[in-house]
């Protein structure tokens, strides 16, 4: 398992927390929830080794469109890039409910 | 079978067993009424894992939903089978058994609370051995002092199914519901195979498998008291008429007579049909202990 911590700038306050999908073969959980200073946080815990450069990437992207300051944690358990991309875009859309 | 009427039946159901843990045990109670105990963002996790390797779950695979149910006080805790096959480690085993311990001292205070247990689960978590041996221990002492209240139901829709120690907790329940999908059993499949060799048991023969294991074998054999399709509905009305039954008068666990004779009338001898059982056990349990 290897834990990975990445931080956004982010001004935007989120009305809720939000909990999305399971920790599952291929498939992964996200806990999102309001944060408090100037910057997102993501801390990220995945089965699989070695792809924090794809993890950075897939956050990279995901918060070129999002300005939320949340506080992400993500619990993989070998999703690919795609589901995780769903999978946060599942959470901002519950947490901004 | 596929005629016009079939279809749209089938068109009109929503699939139970698509549903995760959560949103299982979310439909099963009265509308507006559900209130999640320890979720999520409790961050109530197995603290074994993570040195294993493993990425825990943050409700550690299992769901407790208090609500009502037909208007009256219940609990629902369902497995997650998709995270850790729905394993019984030290953490879920202990929200189960803690949900129904609660359940049992609200009935104390009159304040009458059934359980609702949904079961996809292989069993013991391997990767916290004796605690998850001990929790389904715990578990089982807490559906024994539950049940005598209030009514305990175990639900199997599938598809993980119920199998090794939760399998005995579903054997203690008041009312057990399964659907086709559902497979009921203490032993899995691979684990005999394993032991027993692929001539005792072919672990790949998914029509052996459902035969021996499905939920329709087992209500033909008195296993199982309600048979239901894969559906919200029929699978909500189904515990909901479980609950409103109360108490039995008599457990299926306590009918030791009755399996003790059909075990000692067994020819061990011979390799036995599935289909051939189901005649020779039709001594159904709840009818026989009545006279």
């Amino acid at each position: 398992m290897e834990t990975i911590e990445l931080s956004y700038p982010a001004k935007r306050k989120i009305p809720s927390r939000a909990h999305i999908g399971v920790v599952g073969s291929g498939d992964l959980e996200v806990l999102i929830e309001p944060a408090e200073g100037k910057s997102a946080q993501v801390r990220i815990r995945t089965s699989v080794e070695g792809f924090e450069a794809t993890w950075r990437a897939v956050l990279d992207r995901f918060f070129s469109g999002y300005d939320g300051l949340a506080s992400i944690q993500i619990n993989d358990a070998g999703a690919a890039p795609g589901v995780v991309s769903l999978r946060l875009a599942q959470a901002v859309e519950a947490s901004e409910q | 079978m596929n005629t016009p009427a079939h279809a749209a039946d089938f068109l009109r159901r929503q699939s139970f067993i698509e549903l995760n843990a959560r949103e299982r045990a979310n439909v099963l109670v009265d509308a507006g009424t559900a209130r999640e105990l320890l979720g999520p963002f409790d961050r109530i996790e197995s603290p074994w894992l993570a040195a294993q390797g493993i990425t825990p779950q943050a409700d550690d695979g299992c769901v407790v939903i208090k609500g009502k149910i037909a208007g009256q006080a219940a609990v629902v805790t369902a497995l997650e089978g998709a995270f850790q096959g729905g394993s019984i480690g030290e953490v879920s085993g202990a929200k189960m058994t803690a949900a129904l311990d609660l359940a049992a001292q609200d009935c104390e205070r009159g304040v009458p609370t059934s359980a609702v247990i949904l079961l996809e689960t292989g069993g013991v978590r391997l990767q916290e051995g004796n605690l998850g041996l001990a929790a389904i221990a715990e578990l089982m002492n807490a559906v024994l002092v539950l049940r005598r209240r209030a009514p305990v139901v175990c639900l199997t829709a599938g598809t993980v199914g119920c199998f090794g120690g939760m399998a005995l907790v579903a054997g203690l329940a008041s009312y057990v519901v399964m659907t086709r999908e559902g497979r009921l059993g203490m032993n899995g499949p691979e684990v005999i195979q394993e032991e027993n060799g692929v001539e005792e048991f072919d672990a790949s023969d998914r029509s052996l498998i459902w035969a021996i294991h499905g939920g329709e074998q087992r209500q033909a054999l008195g296993l199982v008291d309600a048979l239901v399709e894969d559906d919200v509905s029929q699978i909500a009305e189904a515990v909901r008429a479980s609950i409103l039954k109360g108490v039995p008068s008599t457990h299926r666990s306590s009918e030791i007579d009755l399996y003790r004779r059909r075990i000692q009338a067994l020819d061990a001898s011979r390799q036995w049909d599935p289909r051939e059982l189901r005649t020779s056990w039709n001594d159904q349990p709840h009818t026989e202990e009545k006279q």
